[in-house]
């Protein structure tokens, strides 16, 4: 057994997802980071909402918590704030997290609350059959969009640095070491952390835009991953096609939310109660 | 010593539920509901207990399930629009068996309706709000003091039965300030969850019929919780024996119990021929009302109920071997009436005051119906 199998829930296998799914890919590297870290499974939780991404939390020997659409983000602020201590990771897709759950994503980037987030964006809603996203490239044919996305799709990592978030990076699915090097980094970081992990979905989006083979898919967004200088030398229509990787920005100036609630609210509010009971 | 106190509806929440040792609130902001979640912004941290405004309703609930399962007792308040967006979550904890409380001070509705103005129109909502056969709890209070009691018995029931409570009140009960004696601390009974030690990941395996044990995270063996329809074990499944038997698990749990948690209060119902049936701001005024027509010589009674779901269908039907005449007074254009009609039997007469406009029934005009159901 390797180490991080330790992390892996056996049982509840096989998982629903296609041949050549990189969600695989993103499911061991959250399990090697666990192991590289060395975290007892029983002081993490593992939350996440609906979607292919959305059945990952079954599969990890860990706490784990399968929310409704968009709001996992809502559930793993309780359980962070009663249980600051404990490491709490969210997984989520591109549907989930910028379509339904955009409002709870910008909130939490804001409050800085530390979640570890890891949005897998594979540009479609892929366990309803493949519809459009808010990150589906334009042009693109989906089951939703048969002459193709007329709609701009966000860019993540901007929005959630606008939102205030302290920790943003992107790997791809291609890049397994580094993908699970900056999701141990990201682990480490005290506040709110998003990792996007740009992932293939050739089944539901490939096939309709001439990538029906994985590593059709996998080339494809090989050519559009470039590092962030290279990013910074580009127009803006040359960058609306590429994916920067590596960190994009982090930050270690802000406190984290739960610790600033019980080391400045609570100790407040008890000076104020004493002041109180003085007069 | 109990303390003699004037309070706000509200507030009174507040206080009990800080007396049911709840630890954890997560809310929005909503007329008429709001001071709940001001007293607790206050009062919680001192204590070092949870307090978190989230971005809107539907996160509220999503957090207090969050820290429901980390080991918190939480508690969240609201009214209409808020309500309505909570019960994607309302299902979510009735699916994975999760116990919270929610506070609904109803307002005029649909939609935004009349924020300032009462209501008892959500009564069918908190029956079938959320989506899918599910067994829900709802405590409503009359009195002043029923709203302290009310709710605590909320959290020892929601943590008995691991189910979502739901306590109604009146907009001008919770935005009234009245008179309270507050319980002392040894005679408010807070109920003791066993403490239940997880051995394995078979965590809702149980007999119908049987209460579930408390499971939560971080308690030494990692388990899944999820909203699927799911085995004993939480994983998800669609095996068609086993989500029968999930669904009856969870629909027994409520009804095998039903006369533990139905409550009710009755007066001058021991002669009674006539009886009125209403609950809320709508029964205080009743209860004057059944008292100026027994001065007028009319054999009436009220019957309060304070657990609206399950129904006191049991109670009812009892009382209807004497009783042939009720009145059903509500604020709203008729909802517990159709509950009413499907528990009696067709000798009985059944009449209905309704209204909803936002303004409560008066003595008077109970008394004046009470007198035209006499004849």
């Amino acid at each position: 057994m390797n180490k991080y199998e330790k992390y892996i829930r056996y049982q509840t296998f096989p998982t629903p997802w296609c041949p050549g799914c990189g969600d695989g890919i993103v499911l061991k590297s959250i399990a090697m980071a666990f192991s590289d870290l060395d975290i007892d499974p029983n002081d993490i939780i593992v939350v996440a909402g609906i979607g292919c991404s959305g059945r990952m939390p079954t599969f990890f020997n860990t706490n784990t918590l399968h929310t409704t659409h968009g709001r996992a983000l809502t559930f793993a602020t309780g359980v962070k704030l009663s249980r600051p201590d404990k490491l709490v990771v969210v997984i989520s897709g591109d549907g989930d997290a910028l379509a339904i759950g955009g409002n709870h994503l910008i909130h939490a980037a804001r409050r800085n609350i530390g979640i570890k987030m890891i949005l897998i964006n594979n540009g479609v809603y892929g366990m309803t059959g493949g519809q459009v996203s808010p990150l589906t490239p334009q042009k693109f044919v989906t089951e939703t969009t048969p002459y193709g996305n007329i709609e701009p799709k966000f860019h993540p990592a901007e929005l959630l640095i606008a939102a205030r978030a302290t920790f943003v990076a992107r790997e791809t699915v291609n890049r397994t070491i580094q993908l699970k090097e900056v999701i141990k980094k990201s682990f480490q970081h005290k506040g709110f952390s998003v990792v996007e992990a740009i992932s293939n979905c050739h089944i539901n989006l490939g096939r309709k835009n001439n990538m029906k083979n994985p590593v059709k898919m996998a080339k494809w967004i090989a050519e559009r991953t470039v590092t962030k200088a290279q990013f910074e030398k580009m127009t803006p229509a040359e960058r609306d096609h590429k994916y920067p990787v590596g960190i994009l920005q982090e930050n270690t100036d802000r406190y984290e939310y739960s610790e600033l609630y019980h080391k400045h609210i609570v100790t407040a509010a008890k000076e104020s109660a004493k002041k109180n009971k003085k007069k | 010593m109990s303390e003699r106190k004037v309070l706000q509806g509200n507030i009174i929440v507040a206080k009990a539920a800080i007396s049911a040792g709840c630890n954890f609130f997560a809310g929005y902001p909503i007329t008429p509901s709001s001071e709940v979640a001001q007293y607790l912004s206050k009062e919680f941290p001192q204590m070092g207990r949870d307090f978190i405004q989230m971005e809107d309703e539907i996160s509220a609930l999503g957090a207090c399930i969050g820290a429901s399962l980390s080991g918190k007792k939480v508690l969240t308040a609201t009214s209409g629009p808020g309500f309505s967006l909570m019960q994607e979550h309302l299902g979510f904890a009735v699916m994975a068996e999760i116990p919270l409380v929610i506070v609904n001070v109803m307002r005029g509705g649909p939609s935004t309706g009349i924020p300032t103005k009462p209501s008892q129109a959500d009564m069918m909502q908190t029956r079938w709000g959320t989506h899918g056969d599910h067994p829900i709890i709802v405590l409503y209070p009359a009195f002043s003091d029923e709203i302290f009691s009310e709710t605590i018995r909320a959290f020892n029931l929601s943590e008995k039965f691991w189910n979502p409570v739901i306590l109604l009140l009146d907009e001008v009960i919770a935005k009234a300030h009245e008179d309270i004696e507050i319980p002392e601390k040894k005679d408010i009974n807070i109920y003791k969850e066993k403490v239940n030690v997880i051995k394995d990941l078979n965590i809702y395996d149980r007999n119908i019929g049987e209460n579930p044990p408390r499971v939560d995270f971080f308690k030494g063996y990692p388990i899944h919780i999820d909203g699927l329809e799911h085995d004993s074990h939480g994983w998800p499944t669609s095996d068609p024996v086993i989500a029968d038997k999930m669904q009856n698990l969870r629909m027994q749990k409520i009804y095998h119990y039903q006369d533990e948690i139905i409550k009710f209060n009755e007066y001058h119902m021991e002669d009674a021929e006539i009886m009125v049936f209403a609950f809320g701001v709508s029964a205080r005024a009743a209860l004057n009302a059944v008292k100026e027509a027994r001065d007028e010589g009319i054999k009436v009674g009220l019957f309060q109920p304070l657990t609206i779901w399950p129904f006191p269908k049991k109670a009812l039907q009892e009382r209807f071997k004497k009783i042939k005449k009720i009145l059903t007074v509500e604020m709203n254009m008729g909802q517990i009436k159709y509950e009413i009609e499907r528990v009696s039997p067709d000798d009985v007469k059944k009449k209905t005051l309704l209204r909803a406009n936002g303004i409560p029934f008066t003595p008077k005009e109970i008394v004046n119906s009470i007198r035209e159901f006499t004849k």
